[in-house]
């Protein structure tokens, strides 16, 4: 049964440590392929300038 | 089926201990994936060489003709959010999205039948109808409950979730790269093994959205949010059921504001590596072209987490505002730019401009959530998402037959977008006036069932579709 007013739900700045490796696992496990794909194309974006207009 | 009873609403309903702070990374899984449709050109030579191999043959496919399973994927996008919004809400979104993960990722695997058979009409069926129809469940999956989750912050977290539909291609474009070489030998270009593979990779990756969404208990509030909110006349604390809000003006004015914001951003990304080539003839190679296009990727990927969370602070009126009066002023400027011969300048511009297109569609989910509340805002995002769909059409064409009306009558290949620059300037100022148009929705549009049937459990009476009166 939940209730509207449990205080357990957190929303920021979670205490207890498994809350919060649960946490990180979760955008982890999104951002890793997320921040490699950044950085590929940044990195073409520049070659390719460097290349293009050199 | 008893075994897929995790999947109700009432089941996923967040424990004591949930932090609300997993939603966004679930929602995201489903956002890079489904965003790889962006990347789906990769697969366009390869896909029109099954027989000929090194080159086309007779018997194999034209380009033209694999266009129309993007076309048709992007068509039932915008009619199947249209179309399941309501069932989404009455449903939830782990149903939604565990629905969205068996059609994109079994669009894939029937597109793999596809390409074994040669059959083109289970190309279209796979990946465009059944993909598409994951597209769109997928893309409204998360909306309305990112926003339940974040009434304090509901920009930023719309913002994190279609932020991903952004990021997905610039994963899947090397992603299908790599498989399609890998398979190279083993199948005709290696299509047909890196469908089923990335049809498994897609299914999988998107059920962890599906196994870690929660919504949030009814009436469930965080700790700080009377802090957080600043009291706004645009925001409401009322509810407008779906086919109600369409019957408003705000709809509309939004429909509209979407679609001119839209249209415009098309105007540069769908003519990008071109437009630069031309302008600056003779000094930007195709490979800087290129350089140049990733840059906007990123720039839309960026702008739609960036803008949408800034609406946040100034407020989402003021945040259009912003894009409409800017954007203007920028679409009207690329001329004087090009002519100054600024390449820095003009790809400062344009990104600037990609990055407002990406706000737009990040900050419309909370824009419709201040307007219309959150009962129901996945359903009214669905359909506003029409609009998307008009704008896919209505850009492209201006920019393409301007142009070549342009060429045609004689105006130097480096001049033939002015025109266009000057009409997309144009456009945003209608936006602009629609924005200004906007006001608050009317009391007599506002939901009165839940308070009438509060015995029905109010989390699953908040979702039901609602047949109620729409008036006071």
């Amino acid at each position: 049964m939940t209730n509207a007013t449990q205080p357990e739900i957190r929303h920021s700045a979670p205490t207890d440590s498994l809350s919060m490796a649960k946490v990180v696992g979760a955008w982890l496990f999104v951002g890793i392929p997320l921040a490699w794909a950044v950085w590929q194309v940044f990195v073409k974006a520049l070659v390719l300038f460097r290349e293009g207009t050199g | 089926m008893a075994v897929l009873s995790f999947l109700d609403r009432e089941h996923s309903v967040a424990k004591p201990g949930y932090n609300r702070w997993l939603v966004p990374p679930a929602a995201l899984a489903i956002h890079l994936s489904i965003g790889q449709v962006y990347a789906f050109s990769v697969f366009k030579i390869p896909l029109s060489r099954l027989i000929g191999g090194s080159t086309s043959a007779p018997g194999d496919w034209s380009l033209a003709t694999l266009a129309w399973i993007f076309s048709t994927a992007i068509v039932f996008l915008g009619l199947s959010a249209a179309a399941f919004g309501a069932w989404l809400e009455r449903v939830g979104p782990r149903r939604a999205m565990f629905t969205a993960a068996l059609c994109f990722g079994g669009g894939f695997w029937v597109a793999s039948a596809g390409v074994v058979l040669h059959q083109f009409w289970l190309l279209i069926l796979g990946y465009g109808v059944l993909g598409g129809i994951g597209l769109g469940i997928g893309y409204i999956s998360p909306v309305s409950t990112l926003i339940k989750w974040f009434p304090d912050r509901p920009g930023m977290a719309t913002g994190m979730a279609i932020m991903g539909f952004g990021g997905g291609a610039m994963i899947a474009s090397p992603l299908s790269v790599f498989l399609m070489s890998y398979f190279k030998t083993s199948a005709p270009q290696g299509v047909a093994p890196t469908f089923m593979t990335m049809g498994t990779l897609y299914f999988i990756y998107m059920m962890y959205g599906v196994f870690t969404v929660r919504v949030p208990p009814a009436d469930w509030r965080p700790r700080h949010a009377a802090a957080a909110a600043t009291p706004r006349r645009l925001v409401t604390t009322a509810d407008v059921e779906v086919n109600t809000a369409m019957r408003t003006p705000q709809f509309w004015l939004l429909w509209m504001v979407l679609c001119l914001n839209v249209t415009a951003g098309i105007g540069i990304l769908e003519q990008a590596s071109p437009m630069i080539q031309e302008m600056f003839r003779g000094r930007v190679t195709p490979a800087a072209a290129a350089g140049f296009v990733s840059l906007l990727s990123l720039a839309n990927m960026g702008g739609r987490f960036g803008w949408s969370s800034f609406s946040d602070y100034i407020g989402r009126k003021a945040t259009y505002f912003t894009f409409f009066a800017l954007g203007a002023a920028l679409y009207a400027s690329i001329p004087r730019i090009g002519a100054s011969g600024s390449v820095l300048l003009f790809v400062i511009v344009a990104a600037i401009l990609i990055s407002m297109y990406g706000g737009g569609f990040a900050t419309i989910p909370a824009y419709l959530r201040d307007l219309f509340g959150t009962m129901q805002v996945g359903a009214i995002h669905g359909r506003l998402l029409t609009a998307w769909s008009a704008a896919g059409i209505l850009g492209p064409v201006l920019v393409n037959y301007i142009r070549e009306e342009q060429i045609a009558s004689g105006v130097p290949k480096a001049h033939a977008y002015d025109i266009t620059m000057y009409l997309m300037a144009a456009l945003l100022i209608v936006g602009f006036v629609c924005n200004l148009l906007v006001r608050p929705v009317s009391s007599r549009f506002h939901y009165l069932g839940a308070a009438r049937d509060t015995s029905a459990g109010a989390e699953v009476a908040r979702g039901a579709p609602v047949t109620a009166p729409k008036g006071v």
